[in-house]
């Protein structure tokens, strides 16, 4: 099967003189970078203000909790469109425990907004500078992160903790 | 000495007549919240025309309804919903759970669903199917009215069921806060069924 690129071969070179220290691959015709936890922000700045990729499309995580020769616990997953030319490109950064911080692109794309509540809720990673930290699915009394591959599917008894109405006080 | 009767006069108790107005005009609050709805909207349209039964009159205001049609399944966050709409029904009021779901879960039995919304909410009459037919809805409002005729009460007296109040005196229900263990990293692999049997 052959897949159209969603980048060029001159996106691809350029990028990779530009950030040395990230990894390049691609997949099926996807541009994927894999980069180092500490230079996230700065990485991601310069992907928008000088190579153009002025859309967020999404941001997810993967727990690789359970995953064959997995090194690293989650990797989370930042996809940007540039809507010039088309072009696509992931990018993914690794994150261990205990350090699940990592800075707020809110600057940036303004989409990250919902979409860091949304890994902040289901994974339990924290954006650092985000003007909204608040969960955007569960309810806030809700402790824990469910989408985590060592959280079991029925849950830990979440949804047995409520009041029972009977007739005589209805 | 008997009392000699006018042919147009008919003797009746007055709960037996409460009971056949109730029973015959019954105001479905739709509590929709999936597949389930659709085919409840279906029942209420004209092929299946739950008019013939008197309950054709939907109210989205729970203070102008009498029973309330849970079709679908209810989620965690849904569930205080659900429960202060009940409570802003006037009496007498009546629960029908359409569905799987809303009956047991279904097959949604995960950490968000309600596994039947009978442990949080009182419920006179259960509908199975995923979805029931609109025929199933329509036997299950002919039911209810069955049931009202035979046991309804003009004060209500049905309701105030001395065993419930007994049971509630010895289990004080009360608002409990979700208190849940936190998260602990890498936990292996353990199920989730142990998980549930600590809960209450
Ligand atoms: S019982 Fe079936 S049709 Fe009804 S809400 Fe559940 S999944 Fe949907």
């Amino acid at each position: 099967m052959s897949f159209r690129p969603t980048f060029t071969e001159q996106t691809q070179q350029q990028l990779q003189q530009a950030f040395p220290e990230c990894s390049l691959s691609t997949f099926r015709g996807d541009l994927r970078m894999v980069v180092p936890r500490e230079q996230m922000y700065e990485v991601l700045r310069r992907l928008k203000d000088q190579f153009g990729y002025d859309m967020l499309v999404d941001i997810t995580c993967v727990d690789y909790l359970y995953y064959r020769e997995a090194k690293d616990r989650f990797g989370l997953v930042y996809l940007l469109a540039n809507t010039q030319n088309n072009e696509r490109l992931t990018v993914r950064v690794y994150l261990n425990e205990p350090e699940l911080e990592v800075p707020s692109v809110y600057g940036l794309w303004k989409a990250a907004d919902w979409l860091e509540r949304e890994v902040w809720d289901m994974f339990g990673i924290r954006f650092r500078g985000h003007p909204d930290h608040r969960r955007i699915l569960l309810p806030e009394e809700f402790t824990a992160h469910p989408l985590r591959k060592d959280y079991p599917l029925q849950g830990r008894g979440e949804r047995h903790n409520f009041p029972v109405l009977r007739r005589p006080e209805s | 000495m008997a009392i000699e009767l006018p042919e147009n006069v008919v003797l009746s108790r007055l709960d037996a007549l409460a009971n056949w107005c109730r029973k015959n005009s019954l105001w479905p609050m739709p509590f929709a919240t999936a597949c389930c709805g659709i085919e409840l909207m279906a029942t209420a349209a004209s092929r299946y025309d739950l008019a013939r039964f008197g309950a054709e009159v939907f109210r989205f205001s729970p203070r102008q309804a009498d029973l309330m049609i849970v079709a679908g399944r209810v989620v965690m966050k849904m569930l205080p919903v659900l429960q202060r709409i009940w409570l802003q029904m006037p009496e007498p009021k009546w629960c029908i759970s359409m569905g799987a779901c809303a009956s047991t879960g279904g097959v949604f039995d995960t950490y968000a669903v309600v596994q039947g919304i009978d442990r949080f909410l009182p419920v006179d009459i259960y509908i199975p199917g995923c979805p029931p037919r609109p025929e199933q809805l329509i036997q299950a409002v002919l039911d209810l009215q069955e049931k009202i005729q035979a046991e309804g009460t003009l004060s209500g007296r049905e309701f105030q069921r001395p065993w419930e109040e007994a049971r509630r005196r010895v289990f004080q229900p009360q608002l409990v806060q979700l208190q849940v263990p936190p998260l602990e990293p890498s936990q292996g692999s353990e199920t989730a069924n142990s998980q549930e049997a600590q809960t209450p």
